[in-house]
C-alpha cells in the first residue's frame, strides 16, 4: 500500500529509516482515525432533512477562507467524508455561487502533500518533533524571559474576529511583541485610495445590482477581489430581471489591459496599457473636478466616450478600480464616484474587517526585513503567510529568514517559507477545524470542521492560544465559543445555544454586514501618473487565474483548469498583444527573455513563453504570478516560471525589456482554434430583436418516429447571455464525477478529460464569446447508433448514458459526436491507488478505468437520488428537483436544469424563449441541452438616454 | 489466344521448376537472412503489441478529436491490398483469364496475411482488447448482443467471413500441388507433412471433377465478397456524420482503392519472386503488363473518386463539407494530400507508355509509390475528417508518435515474415494449374 506521505528527497530532510517507519506507523494510525466526525457536535445545514440516510450526502454550511475573506458554502460529505463544495444560497458572499479555488478545497483537504506531522530543523536534518516538544521550544525561545521583545508575528490578511482578539490579547500579554502583516499580491489599492481620498483606510463594497452603467478601470470585478463571486450573481440578477421586463439591462464599460471576464462581458471595451488608464482618470478627473490635466492627450477615443457615458449615467453609476491601479488612481477614482453619486447607492465604504477589530494596525514586511537587519528580531512566528513565495519581497525575505535565531512556521505545506524556518507546524485545513471570518461585505460567519483532523494538525486559532500566556482553552471549538459567547450574545446561556446552533446551520450571522461609512470631501491626490512614453513596455503581475499567487499550485484539479481566454493549463505566459508580438518577432509558444526596465540596481531576467492574444493592450505584457515554484509538492514544483523578480517592491506595473529567447516552448492548452469559421455556435442577437426572434427551434423532419419516453424528459439550457466563462463548472463537475487529472503532457496531446468545457471564440470585432459545451444528450444520439456493443444508449427519460463497463474503447461514439463531448481513457488515468485518492472521490460515481470513453451523465448520480427521494415520499420527481453539479456552482444561474415536459419548471420556461437555439440544429440530432443566445444590448447614444 | 507460358515446358519440368523453391532450398542463405531481417521487425510487433496493452492506445498520437489514427489507416489500407489475391483467383477464374494461374497461388497467400494484418489493427486498437470478443453474438447470462445498427459488426463479420473463404479457396487450390510435394519429398517428416494437408490426393479422375466443381464454386463465393468486404468497411466511415466521411460514394470509391493497392502489392512481389526464383518463364511480361493495366483502371476510378469527392462537395454546398476540401488542399495534412495526389493519379500516367508497362523494375518502383500513395490516402480518410469537424473549439491535429510508426513498420515486416515462410514451404506458383497451361498448349499445337 503506497502511503500518503511527503518525505521529499532533498539534502536538508534526511529522514532515517526508522524516523520513516515512525511516520508511517503515525499516518496508518491517522488514516484508520480518519473520516471521523469532529468530537464537537456541528450542526448541518438548515434545509436538510433530520436524518441522512447512508448514502445521502450531509451538507454543513460553512465559509472557505479565500485572500482572508470568507465565502459561504455547503460542504457535501458522504460517509464523513468532505466530498464536494456547493455554493450556499443564503449567504452574502456569494448568493449560491462558488468559484474554482472554493471546489478545488476538496482536494487540498486530501493532498498527500500536506505538512502532516510537527517537524523540527534543526541544521541540515529535519527530524519529527511533537507540540509538545514545539510548546516547549517556544517556553525556551530566545528572550523568553522578557515582555515579548524581539518577537514577530508574521500572518497573512485574515478577517477572522476570534483570531483577532486572540492576537490582541497575545500582544496584550507580550507587549514587546510587534505583528506585521503580509497582503499577498497586490492588494489594498482601492483602500490606500480611499486613505488619499477620504483621509482614511477604507474598503468599497460594491453592489451590482444598483447601477445602469459599470466602468471597470484595469478591473476584473467578476475575477478579482472577495466579493467577486457575489458581483457577478448581482450582475446576473439584474440583467436577468431587467430582460424579463423588456427593459435595457446596465450596461459594461471595460478598460483593460489583459482580457478580462468583465471585459468579455462589456458592452464596450478599450484595450490600453495600465499607464494610459492612469491618464485617463487623471483627464477625468481633471474634467469633472478641477486638477491638473495629464500630459498626453488620449488617443483611443476613450475619453469622448466616458465624457459622454459619465454625465448621463449621473447616480446610476459605478466605477470600479483594479488592484493594478495606482493609489493616486484609486484615489480619483473615489472622488469620481462620489463627484457621480454612486456612494451609498451602487458602492458603501466599510472598514476594512480585516482592519476592524481590536488589534493595533500591523506593521509591514518591509518593516520586519528592517528590523531583522538591524537584529531586532530574536524570533519570527509566521502564521499561513508564505512571504519567501509570493510577495513582492520574497527573495530578500527568504534570506533574512536564515538570519533570525528562532523561527516557526504554521502552515498547510512544507512550502519555501516552511523550508527555511526551524519550526514547520502542520495547520488543520479549513474543512477540519472551527474558526470564523467575514465576508468581502463584512458580515461575520463560522467556520465548522466536516471531518475532523486527518493529522496532527492545528488551527492557527489553537497555536496562538498554546502560546499566549496565561490561556487555558486549546481547542478551537472552546476559543470559538468562548468569543462569540462574550461578543454576540448577551449574557443568556440558553438563547446563545439558541443562536450558535442557528448561526451555523445558517453559516452566517445576519445582518452583520459593516455599516457604511460617511466620507468627507474627497481629496484629489496631487501626484502625477508616469507619463505613457512612447515605447514603454509594462508589465502586468496579477495572480494566476487558476492557483492564485501560488497558494494552489499544488492543486492538480486548478492547474488543469483551462485559463478563461488562453485555455491554457499547468504553465503561466506572457501574454501580449499581436502588434507587440511582431514588434518583438515571436509567436504564442516562442520564448521571451523579459527583463525589468525600472531602474534598479540589478535588473532581473526571467524566460518565459510568449502568448499572442488577440484583445491584450499593445506595448504591455501580462504575466501571472503562482508558477515556477520549488517548494509547492509534487504536483505544483517545478512548472511554469516564477516572475516575482521582475515585480517592483511597490504594487502596480513595472517597465519591462523583451527580446526573444530563441527556445520553443509547448504549451499545454485545450482550445488551439479561436476562430469560429463563421459558424456562429454561440450566437448573439441585437437587443431589439431578443424578444420576437423566429422560433428556430421547430424540429428538424425526421424518417424515424420520435422516440417514446417516460418519466421525466430531463433537459438543460445554457443561457449565454448569462455566461461569464469563469469556469467553475468546469471545475464543480470535474469534483462531482471524479474525473481524473492528466497532466501538462496528455493536455498537449489533445486528452484533458474536463465533461463541460469552456469554449472560447474570438469575432472579428474582437469580442470574445463563451460557450459551455456539456453532453448535448441529443434525442437522436449519433454515438448510439455506431457502438458496436451497445454501450452508449439512451434511457427511458431522456439520458444518453454510458455504460463503462460494457465499453470495449472503438472510439467510434466520439467520431461521430458532432459537439466532441466524449472524453476518452487513453492510458490509465485515475488515480486507484493511493489512499487519499480513496477517501476523495464521489462514491456514487464509478472510477473509470483505461480503455473507456466517458462524458457527461447530466448528474445521473443525483438524477437518481431524486428519484429515490420522490419514490419514498411517494410523489414524482419535481421538474426543479435536480440540480446538476455545474448548475449548482454558476454564479450567474446561467445553467438551467430539470424536466422540460413539465411547462412549470424552470428549464422549460427558459426553451420557451426566443433566444433559444440548438447547437448544429441542421444536423438533426435534437439535443436536450440547447442554448439562449447572448444579447447585444443596443449602443448608447446620449441624446436616447 | 497464344499462351501466357513462355519457354519450353513439360508436366515433369513444371513440377521439379515450383517444387524446387520448397523442396531443394534453392535460395539458401539469402532466405535465411531476409528471414532473419523481418524476423527482427516480427519480434518488434510482438514487443510494440505487448507495450500497447500493458499500456494503452495513449501511446499512439490518437486524442480528442481524432480518436482514430494510424490503427484504422493501416487495417484499411491492409484489407485493401488484400484485395487483389482474391480478384485475381476468383473474379480471373470466373471470367476465364488464363494469365491468372501463374500468380493467382502467391496473391491468394497475400490476401491471406495482408487480411490478418488488418484483422489485428481493430483489435489492437481498442481501448479494453481483452473484451473483443463482445462483438460476438454469443449467447451470454445478460442476454446482451452486440449492437447491429453500428457498421463495426458488419466490418467484423465482412472480414472474418473474407478471411475465413479466402483461407478455404487457397487451401483447396493447394491440395493437388500439395500431394505432388508429397511425392516428391525426400524426407520422411516432409512427405508424412505434405501427405497429411494433400487429404489423401491421388489425382484420379473423379477427385478431379470434384475439385474443380469445389474450386469453382468458393471462386462464385469470394466474387461477392471482392465487392462487400471493402464496402463494408467504407460503412465504418461512410456511416459516420462527419464531414468527408459521410459519402454515398465510398463504397465503390473504397473497392477501386482496394484494387489498386492490391494489384500494387502483386507487382511489388512478384518482380522480386521471378527474378529470385528464375521464374521469368511462369511470370511473364505478359502478367505484368496486365496488372499494370488493371492498376491503369483502378487508379483511373480512384482519380475519378477525388474528382467526385471535391466536386460534390461545392456541387451539395455543404459548409462542412466545403470546408473539408479545402482543407485538405491547404491545411495541415495538405502536403500528405498533394503527395498522395502524385503518388495514386499522377506517377501512374506513365504506366500508358507499353515499354512502361513491360519494364519490371519501373513497374516495382511505380507498385511501390502507388503502396504508399494508397496508405497516404486511407490515412488521410481517417484523419482529415477527424481533426476538423464542426466545432473549431474541437478542432486539433494528429501527430503520430513513435509507436504509430512502429506498428505501420511491426506489421509490414509480419506480412514479409509470413510471405517468406510461405514461399519457403509451400508452392509460390500453382503446379497444378500450370501443368493445365502446358497440357492446353499441347492441344492447341496437336
Amino acid at each position: 500500500m503506497k502511503l500518503p506521505i511527503a518525505i521529499h528527497a532533498e539534502p536538508g530532510l534526511a529522514a532515517t529509516r526508522r524516523e520513516a517507519m515512525k511516520w508511517m506507523a503515525a499516518s496508518l494510525a491517522l488514516a484508520g482515525a480518519g473520516c471521523s466526525r469532529p468530537a464537537e457536535r456541528i450542526y448541518s445545514a438548515a434545509a436538510m432533512p433530520e436524518i441522512a440516510a447512508n448514502g445521502s450526502p450531509i451538507h454543513y454550511a460553512t465559509q472557505l477562507v479565500q485572500e482572508g475573506y470568507g465565502l459561504g458554502v455547503l460542504v457535501g460529505t458522504q460517509s464523513g467524508r468532505p466530498i464536494k463544495i456547493e455554493g450556499h444560497a443564503g449567504h452574502p458572499s456569494g448568493l449560491g455561487g462558488s468559484n474554482a479555488q472554493a471546489q478545488a478545497a476538496v482536494l487540498q483537504l486530501w493532498d498527500p502533500d500536506r505538512l502532516q506531522t510537527v517537524l523540527r530543523h534543526d541544521g541540515p536534518v529535519a527530524s519529527i518533533a511533537t507540540w509538545a516538544d514545539f510548546a516547549a521550544a517556544w517556553a525556551d525561545r530566545p528572550g523568553h524571559g522578557n515582555d515579548g521583545q524581539g518577537l514577530a508575528l508574521l500572518t497573512g490578511r485574515f478577517t477572522s474576529p476570534c483570531l483577532q482578539a486572540q492576537l490582541a490579547s497575545l500582544l496584550q500579554a507580550l507587549p514587546g511583541a510587534r505583528w506585521h502583516r503580509c497582503d499577498g499580491a497586490d492588494t489594498g489599492a482601492a483602500q490606500r485610495g480611499a486613505a488619499l481620498a477620504f483621509g482614511r483606510a477604507l474598503q468599497p463594497v460594491f453592489h451590482f445590482q444598483h447601477p445602469a452603467l459599470i466602468v471597470a478601470f484595469g478591473a476584473d470585478p467578476f475575477a478579482e477581489g472577495p466579493g467577486r463571486v457575489r458581483h457577478a450573481a448581482d450582475w446576473a440578477q439584474r440583467r436577468a430581471s431587467d430582460l424579463a421586463a423588456g427593459r435595457v439591462p446596465p450596461r459594461l464599460v471595460a478598460l483593460e489591459t489583459t482580457p478580462a471576464l468583465f471585459g468579455a462581458r462589456a458592452d464596450e471595451r478599450w484595450a490600453c496599457t495600465p499607464a494610459a488608464i492612469e491618464q485617463l482618470l487623471q483627464s477625468l478627473a481633471a474634467r469633472w473636478l478641477g486638477g491638473s490635466k495629464p500630459v498626453d492627450a488620449d488617443a483611443s477615443g476613450a475619453e469622448a466616450r466616458l465624457a459622454e457615458l459619465l454625465p448621463a449615467f449621473d447616480g446610476r453609476l459605478l466605477l470600479v478600480g483594479g488592484e493594478a491601479l495606482s493609489d493616486e488612481g484609486h484615489a480619483r477614482l473615489h472622488a469620481l464616484n462620489q463627484r457621480f453619486g454612486s456612494l451609498g447607492r451602487s458602492l458603501e465604504l466599510i472598514v476594512p474587517p480585516e482592519d476592524d477589530g481590536p488589534l493595533p494596525a500591523p506593521a509591514t514586511l518591509a518593516q520586519l526585513l528592517d528590523a531583522i537587519d538591524a537584529d531586532r528580531v530574536n524570533s519570527l512566528l509566521i502564521l499561513d503567510s508564505n512571504a519567501a513565495q509570493a510577495s513582492a519581497l520574497a527573495p530578500r525575505f527568504a534570506q533574512a529568514l536564515g538570519r533570525v535565531p528562532w523561527t516557526a512556521y504554521l502552515g498547510l505545506h512544507r512550502d519555501e517559507t516552511a523550508k527555511r524556518c526551524q519550526w514547520q507546524l502542520p495547520m488543520s485545513h479549513g474543512l477540519e477545524c472551527w474558526g470564523d471570518a467575514r465576508s468581502h461585505d463584512g458580515s461575520s460567519g463560522l467556520i465548522q470542521p466536516a471531518i475532523a483532523p486527518l493529522y496532527d494538525t492545528r488551527s492557527a486559532h489553537e497555536l496562538i492560544a498554546l502560546i499566549t500566556p496565561g490561556e487555558t482553552l486549546r481547542d478551537g471549538h472552546a476559543l470559538l465559543r468562548r468569543y462569540w459567547r462574550a461578543h454576540d450574545a448577551a449574557g443568556d446561556d440558553e438563547r446563545f445555544e439558541t443562536f450558535w446552533r442557528e448561526t451555523l446551520r445558517r453559516g452566517h450571522v445576519p445582518h452583520s454586514a459593516s455599516a457604511a461609512q460617511s466620507v468627507p470631501h474627497a481629496q484629489l491626490p496631487s501626484g502625477n501618473p508616469a507619463a505613457a512614453q512612447a515605447g514603454t513596455l509594462w508589465g502586468m503581475f496579477p495572480p494566476d487565474a487558476s492557483v492564485g499567487d501560488g497558494r494552489h499550485a499544488n492543486s492538480a484539479w486548478l492547474q488543469e483548469l483551462p485559463r478563461p481566454f488562453t485555455k491554457l493549463t499547468w504553465d503561466n505566459v506572457a501574454q501580449l498583444g499581436p502588434r507587440t508580438a511582431a514588434r518583438l518577432g515571436v509567436e504564442t509558444g516562442d520564448g521571451l527573455l523579459v527583463t525589468s526596465d525600472d531602474g534598479r540596481a540589478h535588473p532581473a531576467t526571467i524566460e518565459i513563453p510568449a502568448f499572442v492574444q488577440p484583445g491584450h493592450a499593445e506595448e504591455a505584457l501580462t504575466l501571472a504570478l503562482g508558477y515556477g515554484r520549488s517548494e509547492a509538492g509534487r504536483i505544483g514544483n517545478g512548472i511554469g516560471v516564477d516572475v516575482g523578480p521582475l515585480r517592483g517592491a511597490r504594487p502596480g506595473p513595472v517597465k519591462l525589456r523583451a527580446e526573444p529567447s530563441g527556445r520553443r516552448h509547448t504549451l499545454a492548452l485545450t482550445q488551439v482554434e479561436l476562430d469560429d469559421q463563421g459558424r456562429a455556435p454561440a450566437r448573439r442577437v441585437a437587443f431589439a430583436n431578443a424578444f420576437d426572434m423566429p422560433d428556430a427551434a421547430a424540429p428538424q423532419p425526421s424518417l424515424y418516429p420520435p422516440v417514446p419516453h417516460n418519466g421525466p424528459a430531463w433537459g438543460m439550457v445554457i443561457d449565454l447571455d448569462a455566461c461569464i466563462g469563469c469556469n467553475v463548472c468546469t471545475i464543480a463537475c470535474q469534483a462531482e464525477n471524479n474525473i481524473p487529472v492528466v497532466g501538462a503532457d496528455q493536455v498537449t496531446r489533445g486528452r484533458a478529460m474536463h465533461w463541460i468545457r469552456v469554449d472560447h471564440y474570438i469575432e472579428a470585432d474582437g469580442c470574445s464569446n463563451v460557450q459551455p459545451v456539456p453532453c448535448m444528450h441529443c434525442e437522436n444520439a449519433p454515438c448510439e447508433l455506431v457502438c458496436p456493443v451497445g454501450a452508449t444508449v439512451h434511457d427511458s427519460e431522456g439520458l444518453n448514458l454510458q455504460v463503462y463497463n460494457r465499453c470495449v474503447g472503438t472510439r467510434f461514439c466520439s467520431n461521430n459526436c458532432p459537439y466532441k463531448v466524449r472524453r476518452f481513457n487513453f492510458l490509465q488515468y485515475a488515480e486507484t491507488g493511493s489512499e487519499t485518492a480513496k477517501a476523495a472521490n464521489n462514491p456514487d460515481v464509478t472510477v473509470r478505468s483505461r480503455g473507456v470513453m466517458e462524458k457527461c451523465s447530466y448528474c445521473v448520480q443525483r438524477i437518481s437520488r431524486a428519484r429515490r427521494d420522490a419514490l419514498k415520499q411517494g410523489h414524482g420527481v419535481g421538474g426543479d428537483d435536480v440540480v446538476t453539479a455545474c448548475q449548482g456552482a454558476c454564479p450567474t444561474q446561467a445553467i438551467h436544469f430539470g424536466n422540460i415536459d413539465d411547462a412549470t419548471s424552470d428549464v422549460a420556461a427558459a426553451k420557451r424563449s426566443p433566444r433559444h437555439y440548438a447547437l448544429l440544429e441542421e444536423l438533426g440530432t435534437r439535443p436536450r441541452t440547447t442554448y439562449l443566445a447572448r444579447i447585444d444590448l443596443p449602443a448608447f447614444k446620449k441624446e436616447g438616454g | 489466344m497464344s499462351s501466357v507460358l513462355e519457354g519450353r515446358w513439360g508436366y515433369a519440368s513444371i513440377g521439379d521448376k515450383i517444387g524446387a523453391a520448397v523442396l531443394q532450398h534453392p535460395l539458401g542463405w539469402r532466405w535465411l537472412l531476409a528471414v532473419i531481417a523481418t524476423s527482427f521487425g516480427v519480434l518488434g510487433f510482438l514487443t510494440a503489441i505487448g507495450y500497447l496493452f500493458g499500456k494503452g492506445v495513449g501511446i499512439w498520437g490518437v486524442n480528442m478529436p481524432v480518436a482514430w489514427g494510424f490503427a484504422i489507416a493501416n487495417c484499411v489500407w491492409w484489407i485493401g491490398i488484400g484485395h487483389a489475391g482474391t480478384f485475381i483467383s476468383a473474379v480471373l477464374l470466373l471470367l476465364r483469364q488464363k494469365w491468372r494461374t501463374s500468380i493467382n497461388r502467391f496473391a491468394e497467400a497475400m490476401t491471406l496475411f495482408a487480411a490478418s494484418m488488418a484483422g489485428l489493427f481493430p483489435l489492437l486498437h481498442l481501448g479494453r482488447p481483452w473484451d473483443v470478443y463482445w462483438l460476438l453474438p454469443y449467447p451470454d447470462s445478460m442476454g446482451l448482443w452486440p449492437q447491429w445498427r453500428s457498421p463495426l459488426i458488419w466490418d467484423f463479420f465482412a472480414i472474418a467471413t473474407y478471411l475465413t473463404v479466402s483461407l478455404l479457396f487457397w487451401y483447396v487450390g493447394l491440395i493437388p500441388d500439395l500431394a505432388t510435394l508429397r511425392d516428391r519429398a525426400a524426407k520422411p517428416l516432409t512427405r508424412f507433412a505434405f501427405a497429411l494437408f494433400a487429404l489423401g490426393w491421388r489425382g484420379e479422375a473423379r477427385q478431379w471433377a470434384r475439385h474443380g466443381q469445389a474450386y469453382l464454386l468458393l471462386a462464385g463465393l469470394a466474387t461477392p465478397l471482392v465487392v462487400s468486404v471493402h464496402s463494408v468497411v467504407s460503412l465504418d466511415f461512410a456511416i459516420g456524420n462527419t464531414p468527408g466521411f459521410h459519402s454515398t460514394i465510398f463504397p465503390p470509391y473504397f473497392v477501386a482503392g482496394a484494387l489498386f493497392s492490391g494489384f500494387a502489392m502483386v507487382i511489388t512481389l512478384a518482380v522480386p519472386l521471378r527474378s529470385a526464383f528464375g521464374l521469368h518463364e511462369l511470370i511473364t511480361e505478359r502478367h505484368l503488363e496486365n496488372a499494370a493495366k488493371v492498376l491503369l483502371a483502378t487508379g483511373a476510378l480512384v482519380a475519378y473518386g477525388y474528382g467526385a469527392e471535391a466536386f460534390m462537395a461545392f456541387y451539395g454546398g455543404d459548409r462542412y463539407e466545403i470546408a473539408l476540401q479545402v482543407n485538405r488542399w491547404t491545411g495541415p495534412y495538405a502536403a500528405v494530400y498533394w503527395s498522395m495526389i502524385v503518388c495514386n493519379v499522377l506517377l501512374p500516367q506513365a504506366m500508358w507508355w507499353r515499354r512502361v508497362r513491360r519494364s519490371a523494375l519501373l513497374l516495382f518502383a511505380l507498385s511501390l509509390v502507388i503502396n504508399l500513395g494508397m496508405w497516404m490516402e486511407r490515412v488521410l480518410i481517417v484523419l482529415s475528417s477527424l481533426h476538423r469537424d464542426y466545432l473549431p473549439s474541437a478542432w486539433r491535429v494528429f501527430v503520430p508518435t513513435t509507436w504509430d510508426w512502429l506498428f505501420l513498420v511491426g506489421s509490414i515486416a509480419t506480412f514479409a515474415w509470413l510471405f517468406l515462410l510461405f514461399v519457403r514451404v509451400l508452392p509460390l506458383v500453382s503446379i497444378a494449374e500450370m501443368r493445365e497451361l502446358v497440357h492446353e498448349r499441347a492441344e492447341g499445337r496437336a
